[in-house]
């Protein structure tokens, strides 16, 4: 119903003229904006960006790795000498845990990344090219969408063995990309009747062009929320999978084979199950709460009051 | 003034009657900003009453608020008082009961506004069951009869359909049997016909006649369009800003109009009845932003009789006569000028007061563009090669069903053997109501591919038979200008990315100065290439849209409805920037619209479209002042006139039923089960042709001239100036 | 329509076979049953071994077409061959599929009908604080995987039990075997057994539910044919429960049924956890010990489980929808 003020604001400064051929696209500052406006949104960048410190930053701080042993304590509490206690092998939570962390970090931005990219190209082509490019394209969505992933995952576990991880968030990023591909497409076959896009083909523009330089950017909101919200699903379909054995392999840790330790430790040993528990569910909360903020801050109709 | 009374209109309100609603000081805030800002007016029993303002003038707002239906972030001031019972703060409980059965509302988007799933019967007996103790079966057979009533056929059957297999003039239809279902006092109708084909609409605003006359309501009729209150309405308020600048009745306001607002907005309305020997006079700028209004008169950056105390402050309403008001310092001065010239008949005084101020050198604005579009006019005699032609050109489409299961019902014969040509320098016309196969035709057309059926010819060549280098050639000299500027616009993109991609796409370097040059052309400054289509008024964006198709210096333009999505006030501009282009570049243009007024201001020639074929073309001139072809003459005789005298008097065509769907083409003359000359005029014998043979388009007139109809029957006729005609 | 409907069938019907045969030859080819008989003292002779293997249809010896093509041809006949200790996978899915339909189908009852009364109060009251209240605490719900979830279920359980001195919550299985209390005791038993694995399950779906109901009943919240009902005369409430949540609720109760189909072997880490002999504790037992048929039968009924509830939102669209009904 009422403007936000910064569009409101905008109407009434008047365009300065800029010197150079291009500025920064005012929209792209316009989303910034408002993305940071939005506490919540605020928020989870502040959490997500203190994860990343301390995943990669924070095991400088402790004097233990996560492959060393202390043999002088086994499953102690919390202490001085070690932060978040120790497990019944003997190694320091804390080490242990961010170096969990940082596999499960990785492992979520690079399948979230692969996988909605496959997702705008694929569903971008199957939208755009009518015909039996867009039944191929869609029958392949449709067949990996029937296909358990869960299943196929654990199946190929015995292959992620030492060192495959980039495997394993490959595979992992092939069974996120469906879902995303189809809404693609279909915003993309209305795209292609919008008539900049018609004015575009009437110009002589070449349709890969056209794909590249009017559909995906206009789907990038689209794209961007959903890269987000890839993130959360990759690191929690990582952790279900290491929770079962199925996903990173020993000795290399995981958010999801550190839960199942912990777990089973839980009740005498609080400190083995909460705090990994704790800091996935923080992240992944984070991450969800950016993700729902740029998709308030895409939205040019949102009226999300600050 | 004496009252507006007509033999077909409701006895004109008497001022001894007490107002059924009475609005006082008025104002709606939205947070800060105010987008009603002191309305006061009040409606009698039986009383039309028009508002009439551009979008954003505040005008649907107030509606809402009479009804108590604004969302709560709205903070409502004054007074608004039904039947002296005062609403505003009213309790919810007490409104319910009010709303529906005292007042009651017509929407503009009719699909919208009725529940997809539940069918139009029972919407229509919910409204009933909401103020009256009967049963469901007594409230039925009362939605069946509001059905009958409205005029939509077969009531009983078409009250168990829903609302997406009912057309839109039906919708509309049923949302007046919905609004006077509990015989209410006063009827809110919010741009009830814009969605509607012209045709249609006439036929929806003779639903409303009926149904004030049946029901005694008073109506207060929203509009943007001057020409639809003009025949219906006895009073006009004029609402600009969020404020209403002129008050008066129907003549006052549209022959004495007195604030320099409604003078401007009735002279940029193009009209069916004058073609371009008047020129069109936009109004400068764009209406103000209700949360930034200029200092003293919001109208004052825009107005030509603008002076320095206009700035100080806002003008109240002054009583510049018994019952107008008008919000304007200087409403003398514009008295003064119109009385120069002598008002003598009632038929020509619109004429007289568009042209009055004129005269007397108050508007001395933009002569070049007024001689270059004079130019345009006499350069328009056809001459040369055609740079377009079409022959017998035909496009079917699957018709598909359900969103889930979709499969093939059927074939759309959207455009069924279409045949035209335009010479170098000619301006063609296709004008058509929705649905009529126009749009088809032109995206045809542009795809330069081989058509289904028939030859599409362009600059000589046979679209089937180009090579992709040819076809690139060709797609360089025609250039394309949508409809709707925002979304031809690709949003991501500056100005200078937009306007430059065709002189990319087609290798052409040194993009900077010539985007600076097209920018100039469309009266733009070259600093807006670094802007955003978004942060562009909808005709500056028109003006970007056609910069962009300028770039690659185009033979031949194409049109899709260019003006259709603007305000009156800007349309205008928009439509004398193509005049003067089209003279000073000789370009062609194949202009496909709706509106037939706006066609007659730009096209030399023209051709009407009617269910995929070509119903009748011609010299401009030539179809409108004596169209041949009955539905032609519907048509342009559906089209109203902002000039209340002549439209009272005048004699409407009416077209009854909905548009056949294109899937199921009558047999022989498509118009025929609509054609009133074949249902009153034609004799049994006669009638055996029109079912049998489709008539092709033949000229007409006695030398026989450009003009060409597809009738077995047809005959001249005006419709459009009955002075010359009947009476 | 005949003419459709049965051409969508056999699309489906090539997308099943055609993932199932994926999933049998990846098993067939990743899975190695003969490592099964490694570990048995005293080791079986290498003979008997291929024997028993090839008696299963599991010998990796024989070439992957060959048994495939034995496999294919048994689940053409409705036999799905033999699990590693040699009975039929036929009996053994019938009965789990039995457990997790039972368990699903109240976790889904609970979630969705949860989920939609809590998305429609909050979106009515946009922005008050029950919205916030609601959008916080899904947003928490949804960021903790079903794995800890249940595990911080089975804590708070065993502390409650710890507590009260007696077990209201029992954590493992669907009934407590040899019980012998009569009926209402044996009811008893298998609702204390019931509760944590639906609120397991039901938790994320009110979670899901409730946005996905908060933005589609925004949606229409703001329709044109609200503000008609309104205009008619109807209060608030009435427009809002009888035009606007009516016409939300048609894609989320497409939604419900896609689901549906999806958690029949969705709901593996429930099952798991709890010990409920179920579907999904079928399917990561059959890769410990890998049973090739076993899995390829969970993922061909996981295919036709999509396909049938992608099937069913489609349908009950129709049902629900005139516009998609009709058209």
């Amino acid at each position: 119903m009422t403007l936000p003020e910064e569009e409101v604001a905008e109407e009434l400064t008047p365009g300065v003229p800029g010197r150079g051929p291009r500025r920064a696209p005012s929209r792209g500052r316009v989303v910034v904006r408002r993305f940071l406006r939005s506490r919540q949104g605020a928020a989870g960048l502040a959490v997500l960006v203190v994860m990343f410190l301390l995943a990669f930053a924070g095991p400088l701080l402790s004097p233990w790795s996560y492959t060393d042993r202390d043999f002088t304590a086994f499953l102690q509490p919390p202490s001085a000498s070690h932060w978040f206690g120790t497990l019944q092998t003997g190694a320091d939570v804390y080490a242990v845990t961010l170096r969990g962390m940082q596999k499960s970090l990785i492992v979520g931005l690079l399948a979230a990344l692969v996988s909605t990219a496959l997702a705008a190209l694929v569903g971008a082509f199957a939208g755009y090219f009518p015909g039996w490019a867009d039944r191929t394209l869609t029958w392949l969505t449709d067949l990996l969408l029937v296909l358990p992933a869960f299943l196929i995952l654990a199946i190929m576990s015995p292959v992620f063995g030492e060192g495959t991880w980039a495997l394993f968030v490959l595979m992992l990023s092939l069974f996120l990309w469906m879902v995303t591909s189809k809404i693609v497409r279909s915003m993309t076959v209305s795209l292609k009747r919008r008539e900049f896009i018609q004015a575009a083909r009437f110009m002589g523009v070449r349709p890969v062009t056209i794909i590249f330089r009017h559909v995906l950017p206009n789907l990038s909101s689209l794209l961007i929320v959903d890269a987000t919200l890839n993130v959360s699903a990759a690191i929690l379909t990582e952790t279900s999978l290491s929770y079962f054995g199925f996903g990173i392999q020993p000795p290399d840790v995981s958010f999801g084979t550190l839960i199942a330790d912990g777990s089973k430790t839980a009740v005498y040993a609080p400190w083995t199950f909460w705090f990994v528990a704790g800091l996935l569910v923080v992240t992944v909360l984070a991450v969800n709460l950016v993700g729902d903020a740029l998709r308030d801050a895409f939205d040019p109709t949102s009226t999300r009051p600050r | 003034m004496t009252p507006a009374t007509t033999p077909e209109t409701a006895p004109a309100p008497t001022s001894a009657s007490a107002p059924v609603l009475d609005v006082r000081d008025l104002g709606v805030c939205f947070g800060d900003v105010p987008a009603v800002r002191g309305v006061s007016f009040e409606v009698r029993p039986g009383e039309v009453l028009g508002v009439v303002g551009e979008s954003g003038s505040g005008k649907s707002v107030t509606a809402s608020a009479i009804m108590g239906l604004l969302p709560s972030s709205a903070r409502v001031s004054g007074s608004v008082r039904l039947h002296g019972r005062e609403l505003v703060g009213a309790r919810d409980k007490e409104l319910n009961a009010l709303r529906g059965r005292a007042m009651s509302m017509v929407f503009q988007d009719p699909l919208s506004a009725l529940t997809p799933v539940y069918r139009v019967g029972d919407q229509i007996a919910e409204a009933v069951r909401v103020h009256q103790r009967v049963t469901k079966e007594q409230a039925m057979v009362k939605a069946v009869s509001l059905l009958d009533l409205v005029g939509i056929p077969h009531p009983a059957e078409r009250a168990l359909a829903f609302p997406h297999e009912f057309s839109g003039g039906m919708r509309q239809r049923a949302m007046i049997a919905m609004a006077i279902a509990n015989d209410p006092d006063l009827v809110i109708c919010d741009e009830p016909t814009t969605a509607l084909d012209v045709t249609i609409q006439a036929q929806v605003l003779e639903v409303l006649k009926k149904a004030r006359d049946e029901t005694g309501a008073a109506i207060i009729m929203i509009t943007h369009d001057l020409g639809v209150v003009a025949g219906l309405a006895d009073r006009v308020l004029v609402m600009y800003a969020g404020r209403p600048v002129e008050v008066g009745t129907v003549d006052d306001v549209y022959y004495r109009p007195r604030m320099p607002y409604t003078v401007g907005l009735l002279r940029s309305i193009p009209r069916v009845d004058r073609g371009a020997q008047r020129r069109l006079e936009p109004i400068e700028g764009s209406p103000p932003s209700p949360a930034a209004l200029p200092p003293g008169c919001p109208f004052g950056p825009r107005c030509p009789l603008h002076v320095g105390a206009c700035d100080e402050a806002e003008p109240p309403l002054f009583e510049t006569g018994p019952g107008h008001l008008a919000a304007c310092i200087r409403w003398e001065d514009e008295a003064a000028s119109q009385a120069e010239t002598a008002v003598s008949e009632t038929g020509t005084a619109a004429e007289e007061a568009g042209t009055a101020a004129e005269e007397a050198g108050t508007r001395p604005r933009a002569p070049a563009e007024a001689g270059e579009a004079e130019e345009a006019k006499e350069a328009a005699v056809p001459r040369g090669e055609p740079v377009l032609r079409v022959e017998g050109l035909v496009k079917d489409y699957p018709l598909l069903r359900g969103a889930v299961f979709k499969r093939r019902v059927g074939t759309v014969h959207a455009v069924a053997g279409v045949s035209f040509a335009i010479r170098e320098g000619e301006t063609l016309g296709l004008v058509g109501e929705s649905g009529c196969g126009k749009t088809t035709t032109l995206l045809e057309i542009l795809e330069l591919a081989r058509p289904q059926r028939g030859r599409v010819v362009v600059f000589g060549h046979d679209t089937a038979r180009l090579g992709p280098a040819e076809r690139m050639a060709i797609r360089r000299d025609m250039q394309v200008v949508f409809q709707d500027p925002l979304a031809s616009l690709d949003p991501r993109m500056t100005v200078h990315d937009v306007v430059a991609e065709p002189l990319r796409t087609h290798g052409l370097g040194d993009t900077g100065r010539r985007v600076a040059e097209l920018l100039t052309l469309v009266g733009l400054e070259p600093e807006h290439a670094e802007r955003y289509p978004q942060d562009f008024s909808g005709g500056q964006r028109q003006r970007i849209g056609i910069a962009r198709a300028l770039a690659l210096e185009p033979r031949l333009l194409v049109l899709d409805e260019p003006v259709s999505a603007l305000d009156v006030s800007i349309q205008a501009g928009v439509i004398n920037l193509l005049a003067s282009l089209k003279a000073r570049l000789g370009l062609s243009y194949l202009f496909v619209a709706h509106d037939l007024a706006v066609v007659r201001h730009i096209a030399d020639r023209v051709a009407v479209m009617y269910l995929g074929r070509i119903a009748e073309i011609g010299s401009v001139d030539a179809v409108y002042d004596a169209p041949a072809h009955p539905y032609t003459q519907a048509l342009l005789s559906a089209i109203p006139l902002p000039d209340p005298a002549r439209e009272r008097s005048r004699r409407r065509i009416l077209l009854e039923g909905d548009l056949p769907s294109p899937a199921h083409p009558p047999s022989g003359c498509r118009f025929r089960t609509r054609c009133p000359k074949f249902r009153t005029v034609l004799t049994e014998d006669e009638r055996v042709l029109c079912v049998e043979a489709e008539p092709d388009v033949l000229p007409v007139g006695e030398p026989a001239g450009d003009q060409g109809a597809a009738c077995h029957y047809a005959e001249k006729l005006d419709v459009v100036q009955p002075r010359r005609n009947s009476r | 329509m005949a003419g459709f409907l049965a051409r969508r069938l056999l699309n489906y019907v090539v997308l099943v076979a055609v993932a199932a045969s994926l999933a049998y030859m990846l098993a067939a080819t990743a899975l190695d049953p003969r490592s099964n008989y490694a570990d048995r003292t005293p080791k079986p002779p290498p003979a008997v071994i291929d024997a028993q293997l090839t008696a299963l249809n599991l010998n990796d010896r024989v070439p992957l077409l060959e048994r495939y093509a034995v496999w294919a041809g048994g689940v053409l006949h409705g036999d799905l061959g033999k699990n590693v200790t040699g009975s039929p996978v036929n009996d053994d899915i019938a009965r789990r599929a039995g457990v997790t339909f039972r368990l699903v189908l109240l976790g889904m009852i609970v979630g969705s009908v949860g989920g939609v009364l809590l998305g429609a109060l909050a979106a009515v009251r946009q922005y008050g604080w029950f919205d916030r209240v609601s959008t916080g605490l899904s947003f928490a719900v949804l960021a903790v995987p079903v794995v800890v979830l249940a595990n911080m279920l089975i804590l708070f359980a065993t502390w409650v039990n710890d507590r009260l001195g007696t077990q209201v919550f029992l954590v493992s299985g669907e009934y407590t075997g040899g019980l012998d209390t009569g009926f209402w005791g044996s009811v008893l038993d298998r609702i204390q057994h019931l509760v944590l694995p639906t609120v397991s399950l039901s938790l994320a779906l009110v979670a899901v539910f409730s946005r996905y109901q908060r933005n589609m009943m925004l949606d229409v919240l703001g329709a044109d044919f609200v503000r008609t009902a309104r205009a008619k005369g109807l209060s608030r409430r009435a427009a809002l429960t009888r035009h606007a949540l009516r016409t939300a609720l048609v894609p989320v109760m497409t939604y419900f049924a896609f689901t549906f189909g999806a958690l029949l072997t969705g709901a593996t880490f429930t099952e798991k956890i709890f010990g409920w002999h179920g579907l999904g504790e079928q399917l990561i037992n059959s890769i410990f010990t890998n049973d090739v048929n076993t899995v390829a039968a969970i993922a061909l009924l996981a295919a036709v489980a999509v396909l049938c509830a992608s099937l069913a939102s489609d349908l009950l669209h129709a049902a629900l929808d005139p516009r998609v009904r009709a058209g």
